[in-house]
C-alpha cells in the first residue's frame, strides 16, 4: 500500500488535518506519525519517506545536490541540474539517483558545487563535461572523481569530503545547517529536519511569557548589527499596550559584502518564517512583514514559495495548530536605499514614504509601523530561535562567550583564499577564521588588515588577529561585528582608499535629512578624495577628525552615527599611511592610482607587445621598431601592462 | 499635572511632564538655537543644532525632540556642544551662497543671527562642492532661492499641516537632497495657491516675499498689526511700512484669528494700497461711460432709485445679496438696513447653499 | 483623443490603471504600484507618476519624492540592456574600481547613463551578493564573476 506521495499527504483517510481543522499534532506527527492512530503500514510509509528525505548514511538512494544560490547559479548550476537528469535517466538510474537543488553552500569561490549524498563526496567547480563523468565514475562506478574534489592551497591534499575540507572542519553550522542540504522550496524537506518542532513546542507548551524568558535566557543578540538582546525586546514589545502589534524581518541586507541573509533567505527560508512565528506568538501580533532588498529577486521568490507552502499546511492563517493563535506574513520588495535597513526608515517605506529615519525614542516597540507597536529584527537573529526552541536555551547558551552566545555568520571576503559564508561560534579568533578557515592570503601576499563590519565598522591589523571575536571587543577596538563583513585586506590595499571607499558608500547613501550626516560626510570624502589624489593638506587630518566627531556625535540614525569609524579606526592604527600621502604624496601600498605611474623600461622590453594587446584603453603605441611607450594622460593605472609582461619591463612609480 | 525638577546649566528648573528639554529651556530664557524647529508643526529633529549636552546619555541629543526627564542634567553651552553647533554652522555656511549683502532674509535670518554669533565665516571647507539650482522666478509672489535652503523641512510641513495642501516635498536624496514642488518644477506650475504659509516660516532667504525684495530691510520696516480688509475672516498680520509706504505683509505669530497662515489676498493682495488702478471715487455711468462723482452725489442716486422702484413696485421687489466674506458688523447692518429702511425680508447671501 | 479614449487604447494605461484599482485604498501602496508601473513602462515618465497620485490620492509631490529617493526607480529611459558593475567591498579590494574605469572607457558614459546609441545603461551597485566571485559585474539578469579590465571588452561585444 503506497498512498503517499510525499511528506506532506495523509497517511490515510484517518487523518484529519487541514488548515480549516487543524490538528494539534501535525507538526510532530510528520516525523513521528502518525500519532492519531496507531498503524504500522502508515508509519512505514512515513518512515520510508524520511529516509528518502533525508539520505542518511545507509540510505539505500543516492541524492546528488546542486547549489543554486546566486554564486553558484550565476555559474550555470541550473543547467547542470538539467543535464545530470539527463545523465542520469540514460545511465537508468532514475529509482535510486535523484538530483536536488539547494540553497548555498557558503564557498561560492568553489563554485559550481556538487554534493553527493549519503557519501558526502564534495566536488567544486563542476562544468557541464564533467556530469557524464560523475555519473559514469562515481553514481555508477562508487569511485570519486579526483580532479573535481577540493584541494586545500596550502597543503596540498584534496578533501574527499565537505566534513574534511578545512573551510568547514571549523565551522559550526547552526543557522547554516540546512543550507545547501535542503531543498528550500519544499517545506517537507524542513519538516524532515525537524523544522517547525520548535514553533509548536513554543506555541502548544509554553505561555508568551515563558518564550521571552526562554530566549532571554539563551542570550541570543540581535545579528542586525547592533547586538541588542532578543528577548528584551520581545519583552519590550509584548509590555506596549496596543490591541494590533507587527512583527518584521529586516532582510534589507546592506553592507556592501556581506551576503548570509541572502543565503538564509535562500537556502533555508522556512527557518526565517519560524523565527517570526515564535517570535508574533509571544509578542501578541498577527501579522508580520518581510523587507527584502530588491535586488535579491532569487530570496524573494523562494519565500514566497515558503509562505504558501506553510499557509497550504495550516501553519499560517487562523487557528494554526488549534491554537486559536492567528498570524500571517507579507514580503515586501525594498526599492534600493541602504538607509532603509535602519529600523524607523524601514518602517517609512513599508508605509510607502521615503526612506528615511526618524528620532527614536519613540521606538518601534512602543510606535512601530502604522503606529503600531513593532517588533524588527534581522533575518539571522529569526533564523537562530528555532534551535532555542528544539534543542533549549541552555544548549544554545552553551556556545560562544560570557556576554555573546550563539554563533555568527560571517561573509569572509577579499584577499583571502577562501572567500565565502563561515558560520563559527562567537569569541573564536580572527586568527582563527582569516588563517584556518580561510585559507591565508591570497596569492602568498601579507596580511595588512581586516575591516569587519561594513561601513559602520573599522579596521583592524595584525596586532588584535588574536581578538577573540564577539560584540563587545570588536567595539572596543573600534571595530564592531556589524553585519558580519569580514574583509581581509593584503599589502596592496591601501587604508586611505578603504576609508574614501566607506564614505563613499555611506555618503551616497546618506539620506539627506539631518545636517551633519548630509554635508559633514560629503565634506569628509572630499579631504579624503584629495588625500588620495596627493593633493593633502598638514591640517586635514586634524580637519577630518574634528568633522568625524560632530557627524558621530550629532547625527540622527545610526547611518550618520557610525559613518565616520572606518575613517577613524585607519587613523587609529595606519596614520602613517595618511601621512605618507599628504607628506611625501605616496601610496605605500602602490594602490591609489593618481600616486603612479607606468613606463616602459626600454632596456628591458622585449618588444613582444603582449602589454600593448592587453591594455584595455589602448593606450600603449609601439612595435617592432619603435619602443613601447605609455600615454601617461589615457592610462587608466589598471596594472594589466606590468601583470602580462613577462621581461618585468613595466615600471610602477 | 505631574511636575519635573531638572537641572539646565546648573539652574534647577521645574517645568510640567511631557515638556521637550528645548521647552523647558525656553520657558526659562535659555536660548537655543534651533533651525528646523517650529511650535505649530510637526518635530523632525534634523538640522541638529539644538543639541545639548545631557548626563548619562552617549551622544548630543536635540533638545527639540528630547523628553526632558525627572532629574536630568543639561548643559546648554559646554565647549563640546558649542563646537558641534559651530560645526554644522560651518558645514550648512559651506554650501551656501552668502548673498547677504543683497538677501531680503538679511536682519531675520536664523542662519545669518547664529553664524554671527557663533561666529562662522566662509572659509571652513571652503572649496568644497555647493549646489547652482536654478532660482524660480515664476510667479508674482514668492521668490524661491533653492540655493540658500537649509533643507530644514518646515515649508513642507507648513504646506501639508496648515495649509492641508502637499504641494511641496523633498526629493532625491543625501547631498542632492532638495525641497519644492513636483518635478522640482516652479512654483507657477504646481498646485500651489500662494498662500505664503510657506514663506512665514522659512529661516533663511529660500522664500521670500517678491514684492517686498530690494524694497526695505527688516530694521528700516516698522510693523503696524492691523486686520486684513478684504474679507471677513477677519485675519490680522503685520504691514512693513518703511517711509510711510507700506511695502509688504509678514504674519503676526500673535494674531488671534488666523496666527501665521493667511490666504494669497490677505498676504500678497495690499500692493492694492498704492496701486494707481484703484478706484478712489465712486463712478456713476452716463452716456455708456463710467463719470467720477463724489460720494453724496453717488448715495444721493441709489437711494432715488431704491425709493422708485419701492413707490412703483413695493418693498418686496427689493432683494439684498450679501457676502459671507464681509464682516458680521456688515452683514448686520445691511439686513438691519433692508427691513428697517426698505421695509423687505429679501435678504440672502453666497453662502447659503 | 480624450484621456477616456486612451486609456481603452493603449495597453499600458490598461495595466496601469489595473494595477491602481488592486491597490485602491490598500496601506504603503505607492512602493509596490511604482515598481509595478516601472515593470509597464520600462521607467517611471511624469505622467505615470501623476496618474499614480491621482489614482492613489497621494500629493504628486509625494509621488515624485519617493520615486527620486530610491535608486530602483528610473525617471528616465534606460538602454537595451543594463549594465550593473559591483563596488561592493568585496568587489573593490579585488580592483572593481578598474573594472569600473575600464567599462566607462569603453562605453563613454557614468554612472547613471545612457549610451548614445541606447545599447547599455551603466549602473554602480553595492554588492549583487556574489563576493566569493569578486569582481563582479552583471549584465540583465547574468552575473560575470572572476573578472578584470582585459575581460570587458569581449563580453560587452557579446550584446546588441
Ligand atoms: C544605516 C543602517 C543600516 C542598517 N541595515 C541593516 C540591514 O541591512 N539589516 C539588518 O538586519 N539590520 C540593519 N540595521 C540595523 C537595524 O536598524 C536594526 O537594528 C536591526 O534590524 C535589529 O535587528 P536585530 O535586533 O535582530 O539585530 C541597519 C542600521 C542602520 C543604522
Ligand atoms: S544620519 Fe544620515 S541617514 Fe541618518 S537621518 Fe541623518 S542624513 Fe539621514
Ligand atoms: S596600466 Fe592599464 S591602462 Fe595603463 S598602460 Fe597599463 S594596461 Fe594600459
Ligand atoms: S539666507 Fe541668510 S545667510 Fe543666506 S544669504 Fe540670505 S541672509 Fe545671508
Ligand atoms: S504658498 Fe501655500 S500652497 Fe503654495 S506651497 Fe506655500 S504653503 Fe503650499
Ligand atoms: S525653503 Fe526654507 S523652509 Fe523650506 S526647507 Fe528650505 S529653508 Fe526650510
Ligand atoms: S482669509 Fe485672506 S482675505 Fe480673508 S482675512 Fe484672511 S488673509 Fe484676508
Ligand atoms: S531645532 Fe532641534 S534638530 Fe533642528
Ligand atoms: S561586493 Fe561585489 S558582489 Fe558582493
Amino acid at each position: 500500500m503506497k498512498t503517499m506521495k510525499t511528506l506532506l499527504d495523509p497517511c490515510c483517510g484517518r487523518c484529519t488535518h487541514t488548515p480549516e481543522t487543524p490538528c494539534r499534532d501535525y507538526v510532530r506527527c510528520q516525523t513521528e506519525g502518525p500519532l492519531c492512530h496507531d498503524d504500522p503500514a502508515c508509519r512505514m510509509e512515513r518512515e520510508r519517506l524520511l529516509r528518502e528525505l533525508k539520505t542518511e548514511v545507509g540510505s539505500q538512494k543516492q541524492a546528488v545536490l546542486f547549489c543554486t544560490g546566486t554564486g553558484c547559479a550565476s555559474s550555470g548550476s541550473n543547467k547542470l541540474i538539467e543535464i545530470m537528469d539527463a545523465e542520469i535517466k540514460k545511465a537508468g538510474l532514475d529509482v535510486s539517483v535523484s538530483t536536488r537543488p539547494t540553497g548555498c553552500h557558503g564557498f561560492c569561490e568553489q563554485g559550481p558545487i556538487v554534493i553527493i549524498e549519503p557519501a558526502k563526496t564534495f566536488y567544486t567547480r563542476v562544468k557541464a563535461e564533467d556530469i557524464p563523468e560523475i555519473v559514469a565514475k562515481d553514481l555508477v562506478g562508487g569511485e570519486r572523481v579526483e580532479h573535481l574534489l577540493y584541494v586545500d592551497p596550502t597543503t596540498g591534499q584534496a578533501a574527499t569530503t565537505y566534513a574534511n575540507a578545512p573551510f568547514y572542519a571549523k565551522q559550526h553550522r547552526i543557522v547554516l545547517h540546512n543550507c545547501g542540504h535542503i531543498n528550500p522550496e519544499r517545506i517537507e524537506d524542513y519538516f524532515a529536519q525537524d523544522g517547525y518542532r520548535g514553533f509548536a513546542h513554543a506555541l502548544q507548551d509554553m505561555k508568551p511569557d515563558e518564550v521571552i524568558e526562554e530566549v532571554k535566557r539563551s542570550g541570543l543578540r540581535g545579528r542586525g548589527g547592533a547586538g541588542f538582546p532578543t528577548g528584551l525586546k520581545w519583552g519590550l514589545c509584548r509590555q506596549s499596550a496596543g490591541d494590533k502589534k507587527y512583527i518584521i524581518c529586516n532582510a534589507d541586507e546592506g553592507d556592501p559584502g556581506a551576503f548570509m541573509d541572502r543565503s538564509v533567505l535562500e537556502g533555508d527560508p522556512h527557518s526565517v518564517l519560524e523565527g517570526m512565528m515564535i517570535a508574533a506568538y509571544a509578542i501578541g501580533a498577527d501579522e508580520g512583514y518581510i523587507y527584502c532588498r530588491a535586488e535579491y529577486p532569487l530570496a524573494i521568490k523562494r519565500l514566497e514559495i515558503a509562505i504558501k507552502q506553510a499557509e497550504e499546511v495550516g501553519l499560517l492563517g487562523d487557528n494554526i495548530l488549534a491554537s486559536g493563535f492567528n498570524f500571517r506574513i507579507y514580503i515586501k520588495a525594498g526599492a534600493g536605499a541602504f538607509v532603509c535597513g535602519e529600523e524607523t526608515a524601514l518602517i517609512a517605506s513599508i508605509e510607502g514614504k521615503r526612506g528615511m529615519p526618524k528620532v527614536r525614542p519613540p521606538f518601534p516597540a512602543q510606535q512601530g509601523l502604522w503606529g503600531k507597536p513593532t517588533n524588527n529584527n534581522n533575518v539571522e537573529t529569526y533564523s537562530n530561535v528555532p534551535h532555542i526552541f528544539r534543542h533549549g536555551a541552555d544548549w544554545y547558551a552553551g556556545f560562544g562567550t560570557e556576554k555573546s552566545k550563539g554563533t555568527k555568520i560571517f561573509a569572509l571576503t577579499g584577499k583571502v583564499n577562501n572567500t565565502g559564508l563561515v558560520e563559527v561560534p562567537m569569541g573564536m579568533s580572527l586568527r582563527e577564521i582569516i588563517f584556518d578557515i580561510g585559507g591565508g592570503i591570497l596569492g602568498g601576499k601579507k596580511f595588512k588588515a581586516v575591516q569587519i563590519g561594513g561601513p559602520s565598522g573599522g579596521c583592524l591589523p595584525e596586532s588584535l588577529l588574536d581578538l577573540p571575536v564577539d560584540y563587545d571587543t570588536l567595539v572596543q577596538a573600534g571595530a564592531m561585528v556589524g553585519s558580519g563583513g569580514l574583509v581581509v585586506l593584503d599589502e596592496t590595499t591601501c587604508m586611505v582608499d578603504i576609508a574614501r571607499y566607506f564614505l563613499n558608500f555611506t555618503q551616497k547613501e546618506s539620506c539627506g535629512k539631518c545636517t551633519p550626516c548630509r554635508e559633514g560626510t560629503k565634506r569628509m570624502l572630499e579631504i579624503l578624495v584629495r588625500i588620495t589624489n596627493g593633493e593633502g593638506k598638514e591640517e586635514d587630518i586634524e580637519t577630518l577628525e574634528k568633522l568625524a566627531g560632530v557627524v558621530k556625535s550629532t547625527s540622527l540614525c545610526g547611518l550618520g552615527q557610525t559613518a565616520p569609524n572606518p575613517v577613524l579606526a585607519t587613523l587609529k592604527y595606519f596614520r602613517h599611511e595618511y601621512e605618507a600621502h599628504i607628506r611625501d604624496k605616496q601610496c605605500p601600498a602602490h594602490a591609489c592610482s593618481a600616486l603612479l605611474t607606468y613606463t616602459i623600461d626600454e632596456e628591458k622590453c622585449k618588444k613582444c607587445g603582449l602589454c600593448a594587446k592587453n591594455c584595455p584603453v589602448k593606450c600603449i603605441t609601439g612595435d617592432k621598431n619603435t619602443p613601447y611607450r605609455i600615454d601617461a594622460s589615457a592610462c587608466i593605472k589598471c596594472g594589466t601592462c606590468m601583470e602580462k609582461c613577462k621581461f618585468g619591463a613595466v615600471v610602477r612609480a | 499635572m505631574e511636575w519635573l525638577t531638572l537641572t539646565i546649566d546648573g539652574r534647577t528648573v521645574s517645568v510640567p511632564k511631557g515638556t521637550t528639554v528645548l521647552q523647558a529651556c525656553r520657558m526659562n530664557n535659555i536660548p537655543i538655537p534651533t533651525l528646523c524647529h517650529d511650535p505649530e508643526l510637526t518635530a523632525t529633529g534634523s538640522c541638529r543644532l539644538c543639541i545639548v549636552d545631557i548626563e548619562g546619555m552617549r551622544n548630543l541629543p536635540p533638545s527639540c525632540v528630547t523628553q526632558a526627564t525627572q532629574g536630568m542634567v543639561v548643559r546648554t553651552q559646554t565647549e563640546k556642544v558649542r563646537d558641534a553647533r559651530k560645526t554644522i554652522l560651518e558645514l550648512l555656511v559651506a554650501n551656501h551662497p552668502l548673498d547677504c549683502m543683497t538677501c531680503q532674509k538679511m536682519g531675520s535670518c536664523d542662519l545669518a543671527k547664529y553664524a554671527y554669533e557663533y561666529q562662522v565665516t566662509g572659509e571652513a571647507f571652503a572649496g568644497g562642492e555647493r549646489r547652482h539650482l536654478p532660482i524660480d522666478d515664476s510667479n508674482p509672489f514668492i521668490l524661491r532661492d533653492p540655493n540658500k535652503c537649509i533643507l530644514c523641512g518646515k515649508c513642507i510641513r507648513a504646506c501639508e499641516e496648515v495649509q492641508g495642501r502637499g504641494v511641496l516635498d523633498f526629493s532625491h536624496r543625501g547631498f542632492n537632497t532638495q525641497v519644492g514642488p513636483a518635478f522640482d518644477l516652479p512654483y507657477a506650475e504646481s498646485e500651489c495657491v500662494f498662500c505664503g504659509s510657506c514663506v512665514s516660516v522659512c529661516p533663511v532667504g529660500a522664500l521670500t516675499e517678491k514684492q517686498m525684495a530690494g524694497q526695505g530691510r527688516p530694521w528700516e520696516v516698522k510693523k503696524v498689526q492691523t486686520t486684513c480688509p478684504f474679507c471677513g475672516t477677519g485675519c490680522n498680520f503685520d504691514l512693513n511700512v518703511k517711509d510711510g509706504k507700506v511695502i509688504g505683509v509678514t504674519s503676526n505669530p500673535e494674531a488671534p484669528v488666523n496666527g501665521r497662515a493667511l490666504c494669497v489676498k490677505g498676504r500678497f493682495g495690499m500692493d492694492m494700497i498704492h496701486s494707481p488702478n484703484r478706484l478712489t471715487t465712486p463712478l456713476i455711468k452716463k452716456d455708456g461711460e463710467f463719470v467720477e462723482a463724489s460720494w453724496d452725489e453717488a448715495l444721493s442716486l441709489v437711494a432715488e432709485k431704491l425709493g422708485e422702484i419701492k413707490a412703483q413696485y413695493g418693498a418686496d421687489s427689493i432683494a439684498a445679496l450679501s457676502s459671507a466674506r464681509c464682516t458680521n458688523e456688515e452683514n448686520y447692518l445691511m439686513q438691519k438696513f433692508m427691513r428697517a429702511v426698505i421695509g423687505s425680508n429679501n435678504v440672502d447671501h453666497c453662502a447659503r447653499t | 483623443m480624450c484621456e477616456l479614449c486612451q486609456d481603452l487604447i493603449d495597453p499600458k494605461e490598461t495595466k496601469l490603471a489595473e494595477v491602481l484599482a488592486g491597490y485602491a485604498g490598500r496601506k504603503g501602496a505607492l512602493i509596490p504600484v511604482l515598481q509595478k508601473a516601472q515593470e509597464i513602462y520600462g521607467y517611471l515618465p511624469a505622467d505615470v507618476l501623476r496618474r499614480i497620485g491621482r489614482g492613489l490620492k497621494i500629493p504628486v509631490a509625494r509621488v515624485y519624492g519617493v520615486a527620486t529617493f530610491y535608486a530602483q526607480f528610473r525617471l528616465t529611459p534606460m538602454g537595451q540592456n543594463v549594465l550593473r558593475v559591483c563596488l561592493g567591498t568585496a568587489c573593490h579590494v579585488r580592483g572593481g574600481a578598474k573594472v569600473l574605469e575600464t567599462i566607462e572607457q569603453e562605453l563613454g558614459v557614468k554612472d547613471g547613463g545612457t549610451t548614445e546609441d541606447q545599447r547599455f545603461t551603466l549602473e554602480i551597485v553595492a554588492c549583487i551578493g556574489a563576493c566569493g566571485l569578486a569582481p563582479t559585474m552583471m549584465i540583465n539578469d547574468q552575473v560575470y564573476g572572476r573578472l578584470a579590465p582585459d575581460k570587458v571588452a569581449g563580453i560587452l561585444a557579446q550584446y546588441e
